[in-house]
């Protein structure tokens, strides 16, 4: 089916069931019941699971495939949503020219980085990829403010010149949108206790994190991909075998560039503002994190891994003392203070403390991520079953 | 009788050992070309300046009409020529059919295909061509394992498919039965006699085991102190006087 082996074209099956039904699925407690603050099924956050979702798979087919470890991926995704918000500017309201320049833009950036980057490995690859990134980070936010927009960040105004749509100069500043269903439109549907919301913008993203997906499925199961992974496996032996590493470690950076780019074209598409904090090392840190979290070198590891990074930073910073304090109201006050005491270095701005902990049990206790994990488990069940 | 390979006054200084002294050989096509010499001699030194590992200080290898010297590995391969390595070079973290497959590639496709979008299952040709080099070499049974996981023995045999898929003009082999039972050598030998006498490969193959040496080789170079001492028929190697001399160090 579509160019796939039957388990690929099942999980393409189990991803589009996931992002299908995420509205209803993420929000399992009642509205108003006191966990309805772990729902995550607000367009928002789910928008932002896919958005991450894609370029983790960018960068996944760079570092999980060539093990080649960018740390300046983030360059990527800045530009392209700058690149998206000038289309939106410039051209026209309509996400899709935004969508398509974006990643077209990040791709021409990191051919060029890729092409200085690439001839060092190693770690050396990764420190020269994070000074490119730490420079356009630096540029971004001073020197190139009138293409930016500086600190303040670049966002779309009133009187933009909008070519394609016509100057409108009165009203509010229009709302991103596809054909004039607007990004931010969601329909509520209260069922029982429970309230679902589908949003326009968010499944715009799940079509688009669909195709991106699919063609990581391919690239991973083609010729390319297997020459990606010898690279990975045995760098020198490939050349040896009268392949020219070089190129394809160029093709894999730019290919993981353009997802990089595709997923700043949909932020800015979602919300029209991109700022140069976009950029910085954290945010190319945390794609890292996310790959290796949900699994290096899996197809579907990378977008789990999105997922818990972008839940656990949305619900866990949302937990403050009062919440705490009710939920330990049961205990006698002195015992309830010391839990609250101890619990709330990890939760509301010390989130990053149980993220930074959770990472630390993942890559104990899970190599190869929950994905790589999960997979090893099935295989030694059914292992044994044959036998 | 054509030549295949001609090498001409290569030298290669290791700060103050001289590794390779002024080696000249020829080797010619469709025979098999031993070399052998004591622990030291260069043997693997003079295959490496073949394939572009390293560059001779001076002198030159000419390889159908070309001069290797100053090119690429990738580009020495896509020439004709392919290497067995002495420590197994394999992509220990693929299977045994792709490791054999990503030559296969290379020889159809070249330095670089950017052929992203087509399933590695459709490629059936290639597979096919994988197979039939794994089964002669009685590896049929271990396309799915993993390379890593073999034993040494069945490295070899794998990189030696690895050379032999690409079909290639001259093949190089750095002690192709080093770790090999006496079985699997004695098969081993038969393999590569067979696909001498069959395909008219050109082989150069570096070896200690005189067994694999006396029953494959066409011509042998000896080779002493980075300088080729003889160069003759098997059969008048045994009795040379400088062999012996080369090999018990002359003290007599």
């Amino acid at each position: 089916m579509l160019g796939l082996s039957r388990n690929d074209f099942l999980m393409l099956l189990f991803v589009l069931f996931l992002v299908a039904a995420a509205p209803i699925l993420l929000n399992p407690f009642p509205e108003g019941s006191s966990l309805a603050q772990f729902n995550a099924g607000y367009p928002d956050l789910m928008q932002r699971f896919l958005i991450f979702g894609i370029f983790a798979i960018g960068f996944n087919i760079l570092f999980g495939l060539t093990g080649y470890l960018s740390f300046g991926h983030a360059a990527f995704l800045g530009a392209g949503s700058y690149a998206g918000v000038w289309m939106l500017k410039l051209l026209t309201i309509n996400v899709i020219p935004a969508i398509i320049v974006s990643t077209l833009v990040a791709g021409l950036f990191s051919l060029a980085i890729g092409y200085i980057s690439l001839r060092r490995s190693g770690i050396y690859f990764s420190i020269l990829t994070l000074a490119f990134a730490q420079m356009s980070f630096a540029l971004a936010s001073s020197v190139l403010q009138p293409i930016t927009g500086g600190e303040t960040g670049l966002q779309t105004n009133l009187n933009d010149p909008r070519i394609l749509d016509g100057a409108n100069t009165t009203g509010n500043i229009p709302a991103p949108s596809l054909f004039g269903w607007e990004m931010r439109e969601s329909m509520q549907v209260p069922v029982g206790d429970w309230l679902w919301t589908f949003n326009v913008g968010y499944y715009v993203c799940a079509f688009i994190l669909l195709i991106a997906f699919y063609i990581s499925i391919r690239i991973f199961r083609s010729p390319f991909g297997m020459m990606l992974k010898a690279i990975k496996s045995n760098n020198e032996r490939l050349s040896y075998t009268g392949i020219s590493p070089r190129p394809y470690t160029l093709a894999a950076f730019v290919i993981s560039g353009m997802y990089a780019g595709l997923a700043g074209g949909l932020m800015v598409s979602m919300d029209p503002l991109a700022g140069s904090e976009r950029m910085q090392w954290t945010a190319s840190g945390e794609v890292v994190l996310m790959t290796i979290l949900g699994g290096v070198g899996t197809v579907l590891g990378p977008v789990i891994g999105a997922g818990i990074i972008k839940y656990f930073e949305n619900i866990f910073s949302k937990i403050n003392d009062n919440l705490l304090h009710g939920w330990f109201s049961f205990m006698p006050d002195g015992l309830e203070d010391f839990m609250v005491a101890v619990i709330h270095p990890f939760v509301g701005k010390g989130w990053h403390l149980s993220l930074g902990l959770m990472f630390m049990l993942a890559i104990i206790f899970l190599p190869g991520g929950f994905v790589g994990s999960l997979h090893n488990v099935f295989s030694r069940i059914f292992r044994k079953r044959a036998q | 009788m054509t030549v295949a390979l001609e090498v001409k006054g290569v030298n290669k200084r290791f700060g103050g050992l001289q590794a390779l002294n002024d080696v000249n050989l020829s080797v010619d096509e469709g025979r098999i070309h031993a070399i052998i010499g004591p622990n030291g001699a260069g043997k693997s030194t003079l295959l490496n300046t073949f394939v572009g590992r390293l560059k001779p200080d001076s002198g030159s290898v000419i390889f159908d009409g070309k001069n290797l010297i100053g090119r690429l590995p990738h580009q020495i391969n896509q020439a004709g020529v392919s290497r067995v390595f002495q420590t197994p070079e394999i992509f220990a973290d693929l299977t045994v059919i792709e490791n054999v497959m990503i030559p296969a590639l290379a020889h159809r496709d070249g330095i670089f295909e950017l052929n992203a979008f087509k399933p590695l299952r459709r490629e059936t040709d290639i597979r096919q061509k994988a197979v039939d080099v794994l089964e002669d070499l009685g590896m049929k049974d271990k396309l799915d394992m993993v390379a890593a996981s073999m034993s040494r023995g069945d490295k070899r045999r794998l990189e030696m498919a690895m050379g032999l898929v690409q079909e290639p003009k001259l093949l190089l082999l750095d002690e192709p039965t080093a770790g090999m039972s006496r079985a699997d050598t004695n098969n081993t030998i038969e393999v590569l006699k067979h696909i001498g006498d069959s395909r008219g490969i050109t082989m150069i193959i570096i070896e200690h085991d005189m067994h694999v040496v006396f029953s494959l080789a066409d011509k042998i170079s000896v080779l002493a102190q980075g300088t080729v001492i003889v160069e003759d028929a098997p059969e008048n190697i045994k009795g040379n006087v400088k062999v012996q001399e080369a090999y018990l160090g002359g003290a007599h």
